[in-house]
């Protein structure tokens, strides 16, 4: 097994692990960020390079480093192989070069976007990137275009990741959407808006990491932060033609009393933990339909824990890691 | 145990004959009184005279519209989330076409809320909002009969277009010079000659 060592910290991963899945192991502290690759999803990554790392060790027999960064998605480790991340100043001067890329053509309005809140590409900007913007020219602009009766297409806002492609190749049949085009002139489309009619295809909105496709029935109701996030499951049993079952695991996004929109469950790193169909997602919007199970867990530092309560003890813990850090107490000792 | 130096002896020293017949005493008082009939007096006969009022106070708010009227507020709920109060509310709505030169953005406030009770005129909405939508004025609240009409709604915020209002003093020298440079859609108003759409075709 291939011993690798990311931000000086080591570690055994098993053959034909790529340097990104093997710093998801170690942490999120290492781990790099992601806009297109997605774990759940084969053969996605490579396309945006906001995974970039350093290689300042090639491997065990080679020990010469890598010329240039490399996507850390796509690269396999080698056994001895020393990675940097963030100890590289390059490699953030580097992301912060890649998310004004990614901005090129991507609108600043994310007053009036509906994914602001739980953005990838918002958090990727606020931790990585420029404060203001360089760019003065005109940005591509888009009508948006209805996919089906629940999914909306906004182009404007797409960062051509390829995700939802994928997903549609991947969970549902008959892929009817794709890349047409190539380069600056790339964009999603269905050809003549045909649409994607089956029993997965809401899950193309869960994987966006911007708001490029968008919930219709959620559309504008409410920011996220203003809603409540709750985990909850019903009995489901509609097969994809892939042959995956539809879990029933979800999450319901209350305001009050009413839910507002149900999405699937995202792991620590936004990725959907199992595909949720339509049913599930759309035409079950009253709380006699689920089973709750509680309150999502939120990262204290997202803006959806903000006005609510329930991360109190997460912070606890956090305060206590803080004292013992500066030798308070012993976080072991405490019952 | 002496805490401080400011301990004194209380005296009972028996009184003078001045001090006993009290017109001394009665005549320093009544000459402190005469004397502020000479001077200028400190009261101003509100509502007719008002006192100056710093161009920074925080008073009632207002939504401001541009310049073409539209309103600015696109409801993306930053001041909700920044009021420490939590008085601030709204819900909203998607602009449909042809309501272009009555909202800025494709979504607008709906519903706009502030609880003037909740309030407490901090101003951090106003510095939390990114279109220049909310701010506070130099106006007062007014005193009302029951507890929801302090429930200030669109009708009592929305600046109107007759009677607009001078925010300018209230905005830093840094806002003031980024809403001249030219190009940035914060700083353009709405012209109904150049539809979104037209950039399509490549």
């Amino acid at each position: 097994m291939p011993k690798v060592t990311i931000d000086g910290i080591e570690i055994e991963v098993p053959k034909g692990t790529t340097i990104l899945q093997a710093a998801r192991m170690i942490g999120p502290e290492v781990a790099p960020p992601t806009m297109c690759y997605y774990s759940k999803l084969k053969t996605s990554g490579g396309y945006c390079r906001t995974c970039i790392v350093k290689v300042t060790k090639g491997s065990a027999q080679n020990p010469n480093p890598m010329p240039k960064p490399v996507a850390s998605c796509r690269t396999e480790v080698m056994d001895g192989m020393e990675v940097q991340n963030v100890t590289s100043p390059e490699i953030l001067e580097a992301r912060k070069g890649v998310v004004e890329f990614l901005l090129i053509n991507h609108p600043l309005d994310c007053p009036v976007c509906d994914q602001a809140g739980e953005c990838s590409l918002q958090d990727l900007g606020y931790e990585h990137g420029a404060a203001k913007t360089r760019y003065e020219f005109k940005r591509r602009e888009f009508e948006r275009i209805d996919i089906g009766k629940y999914v909306q297409l906004h182009m404007t806002r797409c960062i051509l990741c390829y995700r939802c492609v994928k997903t549609a190749e991947q969970i549902t049949d008959n892929r009817v959407h794709g890349v047409i085009h190539r380069g600056d002139a790339g964009e999603i489309s269905t050809y003549i808006e045909k649409a994607i009619d089956n029993e997965f295809s809401g899950n193309v909105i869960d994987v966006c990491p911007v708001g490029a496709l968008t919930d219709k029935t959620f559309r504008f109701k409410q920011r996220v932060w203003f809603t409540k996030p709750v985990e909850a499951h019903r009995k489901c049993t509609t097969k994809s033609a892939t042959g995956q079952t539809c879990s029933g695991k979800v999450r319901l996004w209350y305001k009050g009393e009413d839910i507002l929109r149900v999405t699937a469950r995202k792991d620590q790193w936004g990725e959907v933990e199992e595909f949720i169909c339509n049913d599930c997602r759309f035409e079950h919007k009253k709380t006699s339909d689920w089973t709750i199970e509680g309150p999502s867990p939120v990262n204290r530092h997202s803006v959806i824990s903000q006005n609510h309560y329930n991360h109190l003890n997460e912070l606890k813990v956090e305060v206590m890691k803080h004292q013992k850090a500066l030798g308070f107490i012993n976080i072991n000792k405490r019952p | 145990m002496q805490l401080t130096n400011r301990r004194k002896e209380v005296s009972h020293k028996e009184q003078s004959i001045a001090e006993k017949i009290y017109l001394p005493a009665i005549l320093k008082g009544m000459a402190i009184t005469a004397s502020h009939l000479f001077k200028k007096s400190p009261t101003i006969n509100y509502p007719e005279e008002t006192r100056p009022i710093a161009p920074v106070y925080r008073g009632q708010h207002v939504l401001k519209r541009d310049d073409n009227g539209a309103e600015r507020c696109t409801a993306c709920g930053m001041c909700a989330v920044a009021c420490p109060a939590e008085a601030i509310t709204m819900e909203s709505a998607e602009r449909k076409k042809g309501e272009e030169a009555l909202y800025r953005e494709e979504k607008y406030a709906a519903v706009y809320e502030i609880n003037m009770l909740r309030c407490i005129f901090c101003g951090l909405c106003e510095e939390a909002c990114p279109k220049e939508a909310i701010f506070l004025t130099d106006r007062l609240v007014d005193t009302e009969f029951e507890r929801g009409d302090f429930i200030y709604g669109k009708d009592k915020l929305v600046e109107k277009m007759t009677e607009r209002i001078d925010v300018s003093k209230r905005q830093t020298p840094e806002v003031l010079e980024f809403k001249k440079k030219p190009g940035l859609k914060h700083n353009e108003l709405f012209d109904s000659s150049k539809q979104l759409g037209k950039g399509k075709k490549h």
